[in-house]
């Protein structure tokens, strides 16, 4: 009995764990080209949510059944939006920064992300928002009263992260793109010098990132069915646990990171305290960054004067 | 002449790549309203807001090619780095500083009540945000938990009074020591990281004061908040009858009943704490500590290389800011009468940090400047307060792209040799002088 209900805290962790990964891949990417925090990544992700929301409500109006179609169109139009929305920030509130003080480009971020808040409060409303269930059922394993069960939207989840995960890594270890993000993460002034267009390849960081969070909010808001505009925040809090737990600037310690997250907050919730879940996050980050400043995958930075 | 010949096709096709952007990002989130599991069309709405966007955009490239743009840009990016240094020749500010102090002391008197509580709130935004001016502006130590001090301060009084019989004055004292604390016990993990990772872990040790504020039911009142006792004099007391097993002041010293003498005590008791943090702010400028904290902001390599003891100077900026912090709550808690977790959330922290960007990270006076203004705005734009955080956020981006160091220059004291010790040829600055930071 004890069993199905850590075997089910396991896979409510590792799900979480995903989402947390594949939200974690944007800071830590956006980290290792221009090391800078950026602040706006989760509302990025709440944005996608709502974008998703509103694809739903636009196919279904239109009468389309067909959930499969449903979702894969839904998963690119969100992207595209978001990933628009990712281009447009570094545009407008990060480029002009490049070479100013060390504080200017986080506050211009904090800025971003209190606009991107209240611009989507003002336009949709305060009120919680919810989309209908798309996917229902489950898998079970056990009897009838104790059992473990995975449902059809988590299996979608881990399955759908995954591919997300496989295209990126291929995406950066395996085409002219990757090469020239990877080239540019290890020195930007070099690779500019040998002719990558940094600039441009910090944008498609950007564009990267904002997508990979579309790709988990739209996951998250069709499996939790219920979001407003202020999920951004701890997501991206919690986001930013995972990448430094992993150690940021590592795409592999990301989603690692973002996994430990997941399994270590859902036993947390599941066998000590819900209401506390969150302090725990954000507690283990502190003690983390106290004691392995640079993550479990990550090197650590040299200073050179 | 060819630029302006190639200026139209380039202006045309930037107005196009706005436009479909524009329309791109508040397409869908202006233009189709989710009402349950439907939508509302405003996509006319969304096509005007991209339109406005370009239009907006277009002004701004149109105005920047002609000589006159050119030169506001060149006005407003100028001041970008350095500090002006006083030549020590200047007329003292004392006669004016004398007169806003005696103005702000008789303040009381010629306001209502609402402006008083505007003012109130307004000094205790000053406060605030000279106590992360200490951190932020003067350390360089980018702490986006400030908040999490501030409900030390006000819990302290709140709970204090419940549990221990504390007082006003009580608290008053002992709320900067408590939160100094606090700063400390977070300084120290913090010690060793840098930029990005301070300000996100100070983020979240103030969303857990908050939370644990929130969830601990039993002893902080949870969501419900906790009740603040009235503040006394002497032990006399500002409420009409006695509650407190005092006398009230209105019969001690013979005087009708006015609701209003209790925020004339705060607000005069704020005032002079204000007064005496911006003298205290302004000498530790001056002292070697002030000057670690500002060179350890420029470069800390240099300065542990020159000796400079970094933990201490930096333990110090975070648990003199807190401490700043602390009693910026106490004079939030008495004036509301009433502290809940919501007055603690992060957004509070990102206002006391755009009141320290605007006014020029390390300038005392942008920063009372900035706050008097950050609050009191939004009281005379009321209509518009559902924009108020969007016009913080495009004031942040903005300020960050025209003017990174803040609105005010950061002037600072030259220092002269003494005139008995050292005849005439020491160089002196000159007068204003550009100096690099």
């Amino acid at each position: 009995m004890d069993f199905y209900i850590l075997a089910q805290q396991l896979i409510n962790g590792i799900t979480l764990g995903t989402i947390y990964g594949l939200i974690a891949v944007g800071y830590t990417m956006v980290y290792g080209v221009i090391r800078m925090i950026n602040f706006a990544h989760g509302d990025v992700y709440m944005v996608s949510a709502y974008v998703a929301a509103i694809v739903l409500a636009v196919i279904s109006f239109f009468g389309i059944q067909s959930v499969p179609f449903a979702l894969i169109s839904i998963l690119i139009i969100t992207c595209f939006v978001t990933a628009v929305y990712g281009w447009a920030i570094e545009r407008v509130a990060y480029r002009p920064l490049r070479g100013s003080t060390k504080l200017a480009p986080l506050i211009s971020a904090i800025g971003i992300s209190l606009m991107l808040q209240s611009y989507v409060q003002i336009a949709q409303g305060a009120r919680d928002q919810g989309v209908p269930i798309l996917i229902q059922g489950a898998l079970r394993f056990g009897g009838e009263e104790h059992f473990a069960q995975i449902t059809y939207m988590q299996a979608i989840i881990l399955i759908a992260s995954l591919v997300a995960m496989g295209i990126l890594t291929y995406v950066i270890n395996h085409t002219r793109i990757g090469r020239q993000c990877r080239a540019t993460q290890q020195n930007r002034q070099i690779s500019a010098v040998l002719g990558v267009d940094t600039d441009r390849i910090i944008s498609t960081v950007f564009v990267i990132g904002a997508s990979t969070a579309a790709v988990g909010g739209t996951l998250v808001t069709f499996n939790y069915g219920s979001f407003n505009f202020f999920i951004g925040f701890v997501m991206g809090i919690k986001a930013f646990t995972a990448a430094v737990l992993g150690g940021i600037g590592s795409l592999p310690g990301a989603v690692l990171g973002g996994i430990l997250l997941g399994l270590t907050e859902a036993l947390f919730a599941g066998y000590v305290s819900t209401d506390y879940k969150d302090v725990f996050a954000f507690g283990l980050l502190i003690v983390l960054l106290f004691f392995r400043p640079y993550g479990l995958l990550g090197r650590p930075e040299i200073q050179k004067v | 002449m060819n630029t302006h010949e190639n200026l139209f096709p380039k202006l045309g096709k930037e107005a196009l790549l706005t436009f479909c952007v524009s329309l791109v990002l508040v397409g869908p989130i202006s233009g189709l309203v989710l009402e349950g599991f439907t939508f509302r069309n405003e996509l006319v709405h969304a096509v005007l807001i991209a339109a406005v966007i370009t239009a907006g955009r277009l002004v701004l490239s149109a105005v920047m090619v002609t000589p006159f743009g050119r030169r506001i840009s060149g006005v407003l990016s100028r001041s970008g780095g350095g500090v002006t240094v006083r030549s020590g020749k200047e007329r003292s500010s004392l006669p004016l500083l004398a007169v806003l102090f005696l103005a702000g002391l008789a303040l009381p008197f010629v306001a209502d009540k609402y402006f008083l509580g505007i003012a109130i709130l307004a000094l205790i935004y000053c406060l605030l945000g000279l106590g992360l001016n200490i951190v932020v502006g003067l350390a360089g130590l980018l702490d986006l938990g400030f908040v999490a001090f501030y409900a030390v301060g006000a819990y302290l009084l709140a709970l204090g009074s419940q549990y221990l019989g504390l007082g006003f004055w009580s608290a008053l004292i002992i709320a900067p020591f408590l939160a100094g604390l606090f700063g400390m016990v977070l300084a120290f993990p913090v010690l060793k990281m840098h930029g990005d990772y301070l300000a996100i872990v100070t983020l979240g040790f103030g969303e857990i004061i908050r939370l644990v504020l929130n969830n601990w039911l039993a002893f902080t009142g949870g969501p419900n908040g906790a009740p603040v006792p009235p503040p006394t004099l002497f032990g006399f007391e500002f409420t009409r009858t006695a509650r407190q097993g005092g006398t009230p002041i209105h019969e001690a010293l013979g005087i009708p009943y006015n609701a209003d003498y209790k925020f004339w005590f705060i607000y005069l008791v704020l005032f002079l704490v204000v007064c005496a943090v911006i003298y205290a702010v302004q000498r530790l400028r001056v002292m070697p500590l002030g000057r670690m904290w500002e060179a350890l902001r420029e470069d800390e390599i240099a300065c542990r290389s020159l000796g400079v003891n970094h933990v201490f100077t930096k333990l110090s900026a975070f648990m003199l800011g807190a401490s700043t912090g602390g009693l910026a709550g106490v004079f939030f808690a008495v004036h509301q009468g009433f502290v809940n977790p919501t007055s603690f959330t992060f957004f509070e922290s990102a206002l006391i940090l755009a009141i320290v960007v605007l006014g020029g990270l390390g300038s005392t006076v942008g920063v009372v400047l900035a706050a008097l203004v950050l609050t009191i705005l939004p009281e005379l734009l009321r209509d518009f307060a559902e924009y108020r955080v969007f016009v913080f956020g495009v004031l942040m981006v903005v300020m960050m792209i025209w003017k990174p160091r803040g609105l005010v220059r950061v002037t600072r004291p030259a220092f002269f040799p003494s005139k008995s010790a050292e005849p005439t040829s020491s160089p002196v600055p000159s007068a204003n002088a550009e100096v690099s930071r």
